[in-house]
C-alpha cells in the first residue's frame, strides 16, 4: 500500500532545474542581444571598435562575473554548440547572399587563396614553431606533428571574424568578395588538415608512411568535391520543392532553413566540410526559390536569415570572451609571441607571392593596397576556438597551452587588427563599395555586354570567363529552369525583376504621392 | 598552320597593326593564326558566313549584330585582318600610362552604342532597343511586357525627353558601371 505524502496543494514554487537549459540559452541571447543595442545607443564606441571587439568584452565581463561567484558551471562554447547550431546560420546567409557573380568571376583567385594558401601557411607556421621549439626556447618538447595540428587550426583565416569586421568597413567588392571567399573555401583545406594530423599524431610518427599522405590528398579531393556536390544537391532539391508549394504559402521558410540546415548536417555526417555544402546550398537555391516564393516569404527569409546570423555571431564573440575566463590557462610568452609574429608575417608572405602569381591571370591586377588589406583582413576567429577545444588533451599533451595561443592569437587578430583596419582602409584610401540596385538601364546594358563579350571569345577561340558563363546559363535555361521554377519565364529573368521592382517602387510612390486618389 | 601564317604576315604590316591597335607582335600573330584558321577560303578576307560558322558564336542571341560590328568600315562584305584587329583593339584592357586610342572607355562605349544604333543616327529608338532585348529575352514573354520595359528604360536614362537615348544618356546611364573591365578581355601573349 503507497504512503502517501501528506501535503497541501502549493499555490507557488520555484522549479528552476526544469527550466534551467532553455532559461540560460534565452538568457544568453537576450543579454548578448541587448548588448548589442547598446553599442549602437553609443555612437562614439561602435565607431571607434568593431562590434565584435566590444562583445568579447562584455563576454570578458561575464564569465568574470561567473567565475568569482561560482555559481553556475556552464561551458558555453562547446566545439559540437559551435559547429552543429551556431555556425550554420552565418555562413548560410553568407551563402545565400552571396554576389554570384562576383563570386564566380574571382574563384580561381579565391581557390588559389584559400587550398594552397592555406597550406602554404600551415606547413610555414608548423615548420616554424617547431624550428624555434628545437632550440629549447618553449621550454617543453615540440613534436613536428602536433605543431603541425596547432597551425593547421590555427592559420585558418575566419568567415565568422571576416564578416564581422568587413561588413562594417564597405572595402571595394573585389577585395571584399576575395578575402570573404577565400575565408569560406579554407574550410575544406583546414578539416582535411586538421584531421589528417589528427590522425597522423595518434598514429604516432613512426608509423606513418607515405601512403598515409597520399590517402591525406585524395581526403582533401573527397571533403571538398564530395561538401560542394551535397550542398549542390540539396540546393536543387529546395528548388523543386518550393515549385509545388503555392498553395501554402506559410511553410515556404522553412523549406529553405531545413533544407539547407540537413545540407549541412548531411556533410558534416561523412565528414566532409559542412561549411562548403551549406555555402554552395544557398548560391544554388537562390536562383530557383526566388522565382518560386511569393514575395512575403521571400521578405520573411532574408529578415529571419539575418536575424539568425547576427545573433549567432553575436553569441560566438560573447562566448569566446566568457569561455576565456573560464578555462584553464597554461601561458606561454615565447610560444604565443611567436605565433603571433608568424601568423602575420606568413599570412604578408602568402599574399603577396600568390596575388603575384594570380596576376598573371587576371584583369584587374590586385594592387598593393589591395594586397595590403588583404594580409591584413586574414583574422582567426571561433573556427579555430572551437577546433582548438576539440583536440585531445590525453593525445596532445600540450593542448592547454595550445588553446591559451590560440585566444591570444584571436584576441590579437580580432582587436588589434579589427581596431586598426578601419583608420588604416581611410588612410590607405582604399576603394569603398557603394550599396546600389542596378537601373533598367545597367542591367539592360551589363547584360548586353556579357554577350557581347561571349560572343568575342567564341570568335577568339579562347574559353574564358564569359564563354563558361554563357555555357552554364544556355544549359541553365535549357534544363534546369524548366524543371525548378513553376512559371519559367523566358532567358533573363534579372531583367524582369529589375524592371518589377522598379514598377513596383513607382506604383508605391505613387501611391503615396496621391494617397487622396484611392 | 599557326608556323606558314606568320610567315605570311609581313613586319611592317606587324608595326603597323601594332602602332595603330596597341597589341604586341605575339599577340598580333596569335590573333592572325585565328583569323587564318576562321578563313575557310584562304583569301584572306573574312566573310559573316565564316563568323557565324563558329558554332558557338551562331547560337548566341546576340551573334548578328556582334558579327555586323565588325563589318562597320568594310565596304564590300568583308574584313581584312587589319578591320578585324581595330575592331578586337576595343576589347584590350586599358592600362594606365599609356596612351588609349581604342580602347579608352569612351571607344568601349562608344562600341557598345553603336551596336543597338543601327541606322547610325546617333540615337538608340524604342524600336531599337526592342529589338535588343527580343533577341536577350526571347520567347516565353509577352510583346506588351517587352515594350513596357523598352519604354521603362528609355524614360529612365531620357533626360532631353526626345523619346530617345543618345550617347551622352547612354554614358550617363552606365556612370556607374565598371565599363573597362566589363568590356576587356585578356589576350594572351
Amino acid at each position: 500500500k503507497p504512503v502517501k505524502k501528506e501535503r497541501t496543494f502549493v499555490i507557488a514554487a520555484v522549479e528552476f532545474h526544469r527550466v534551467e537549459t532553455p532559461f540560460l540559452i534565452g538568457l544568453w541571447i537576450f543579454f548578448a542581444s541587448l548588448a548589442k543595442i547598446g553599442f549602437h545607443m553609443a555612437p562614439k564606441l561602435s565607431k571607434m571598435f568593431p562590434e565584435s571587439c566590444l562583445l568579447i568584452f562584455v563576454g570578458v565581463l561575464i564569465g568574470a562575473l561567473l567565475l568569482s561567484t561560482h555559481s553556475v558551471h556552464v561551458q558555453p562554447l562547446t566545439p559540437d554548440t559551435f559547429f552543429l547550431y551556431m555556425l550554420p546560420p552565418i555562413i548560410l546567409d553568407a551563402g545565400y547572399f552571396m554576389p554570384n557573380r562576383l563570386f564566380f568571376d574571382h574563384l580561381g583567385t579565391i581557390l588559389l587563396f584559400a587550398v594552397v594558401g592555406t597550406v602554404f601557411n600551415t606547413l610555414t607556421i608548423g615548420a616554424s614553431l617547431w624550428a624555434c621549439g628545437q632550440t629549447g626556447m618553449f621550454g617543453c618538447t615540440t613534436p613536428l606533428l602536433d605543431m603541425l595540428l596547432f597551425a593547421a587550426l590555427i592559420s585558418a583565416v575566419d568567415p565568422v571574424a571576416v564578416l564581422a569586421v568587413f561588413e562594417e568597413i564597405h572595402v571595394d567588392e573585389v577585395l571584399y568578395i576575395v578575402v570573404f571567399g577565400e575565408s569560406l573555401l579554407n574550410d575544406a583545406v583546414t578539416v582535411v588538415l586538421y584531421h589528417m594530423f589528427e590522425a597522423y599524431t595518434e598514429m604516432g610518427p613512426s608509423r606513418l608512411e607515405y601512403t598515409d599522405f597520399l590517402a591525406g590528398l585524395a581526403s582533401f579531393l573527397v571533403v571538398a568535391v564530395g561538401g560542394t556536390c551535397i550542398g549542390v544537391v540539396w540546393g536543387f532539391a529546395t528548388g523543386l520543392v518550393t515549385r509545388f508549394t503555392h498553395e501554402v504559402r506559410v511553410i515556404e521558410p522553412i523549406f529553405i532553413f531545413v533544407m539547407a540546415y540537413l545540407a549541412y548536417l548531411n556533410a558534416e555526417m561523412f565528414h566532409m566540410s559542412g561549411i562548403l555544402a551549406i555555402t554552395f546550398c544557398g548560391i544554388t537555391m537562390k536562383n530557383y526559390v526566388e522565382g518560386n516564393i511569393s514575395h512575403k516569404s521571400h521578405t520573411t527569409i532574408k529578415y529571419t536569415m539575418k536575424m539568425l546570423s547576427s545573433s549567432s555571431e553575436t553569441i560566438i564573440f560573447m562566448f569566446l570572451g566568457v569561455a576565456t575566463v573560464n578555462n584553464n590557462h597554461d601561458w606561454n610568452t615565447w610560444f604565443v609571441l611567436l605565433t603571433i609574429v608568424f601568423c602575420s608575417v606568413f599570412r604578408i608572405i602568402g599574399v603577396c607571392i600568390f596575388s603575384a602569381i594570380a596576376n598573371k591571370f587576371r584583369l584587374h591586377k590586385l594592387n598593393r593596397v589591395e594586397k595590403f588589406v588583404m594580409s591584413y583582413g586574414g583574422l582567426r576567429g571561433a573556427v579555430a576556438f572551437a577546433l582548438v577545444l576539440l583536440i585531445d588533451p590525453e593525445v596532445v599533451e600540450l593542448q592547454p597551452m595550445f588553446v591559451t595561443t590560440t585566444i591570444a592569437v584571436i584576441y590579437f587578430t580580432v582587436f588589434i587588427q579589427g581596431i586598426t583596419i578601419k583608420p588604416l582602409v581611410k588612410i590607405l584610401n582604399v576603394k569603398t563599395a557603394e550599396k546600389r540596385k542596378p537601373t533598367m538601364n545597367e542591367r539592360i546594358h551589363e547584360r548586353f555586354m556579357d554577350h557581347l563579350m561571349a560572343g568575342v571569345e567564341d570568335i577568339l577561340g579562347k574559353h574564358g570567363n564569359h564563354h563558361m558563363r554563357d555555357k552554364f546559363k544556355r544549359f541553365d535555361n535549357r534544363f534546369i529552369r524548366p524543371f525548378l521554377l513553376r512559371n519559367y519565364q523566358g532567358a533573363e529573368p534579372k531583367i524582369l525583376e529589375t524592371y518589377s521592382k522598379l514598377a513596383m517602387r513607382d506604383a508605391i510612390e505613387y501611391m503615396q504621392r496621391n494617397a487622396s486618389t484611392i | 598552320m599557326g608556323n606558314k601564317s606568320s610567315l605570311l604576315l609581313r613586319e611592317e604590316e606587324i608595326a603597323q597593326i601594332q602602332e595603330e591597335t596597341g597589341f604586341t607582335p605575339n599577340q598580333i600573330e596569335r590573333l592572325y593564326s585565328r583569323f587564318t584558321s576562321l578563313d575557310k577560303n584562304d583569301c584572306g578576307t573574312l566573310s559573316r558566313e565564316d563568323f557565324l560558322r563558329i558554332p558557338e558564336l551562331a547560337i548566341n542571341p546576340l551573334s548578328e549584330r556582334i558579327v555586323h560590328s565588325f563589318f562597320a568600315e568594310s565596304h564590300d562584305d568583308r574584313v581584312n585582318f587589319l578591320q578585324f584587329m581595330r575592331v578586337l583593339a576595343h576589347f584590350r584592357p586599358i592600362r594606365k600610362n599609356k596612351d588609349n586610342k581604342l580602347n579608352s572607355r569612351d571607344e568601349k562605349l562608344r562600341f557598345a552604342f553603336s551596336m543597338y544604333d543601327l541606322d547610325n543616327d546617333g540615337k538608340i529608338s524604342r524600336d531599337e532597343l526592342l529589338a535588343i532585348l527580343h533577341m536577350m529575352v526571347g520567347a516565353n514573354i509577352s510583346e506588351e511586357q517587352l515594350t513596357s520595359i523598352a519604354e521603362r528604360t528609355i524614360l529612365e536614362a531620357d533626360t532631353n525627353n526626345d523619346q530617345m537615348i543618345c550617347f551622352e544618356e547612354f554614358c550617363h546611364a552606365l556612370e556607374r558601371t565598371d565599363v573597362e573591365q566589363k568590356m576587356s578581355i585578356r589576350f594572351l601573349n
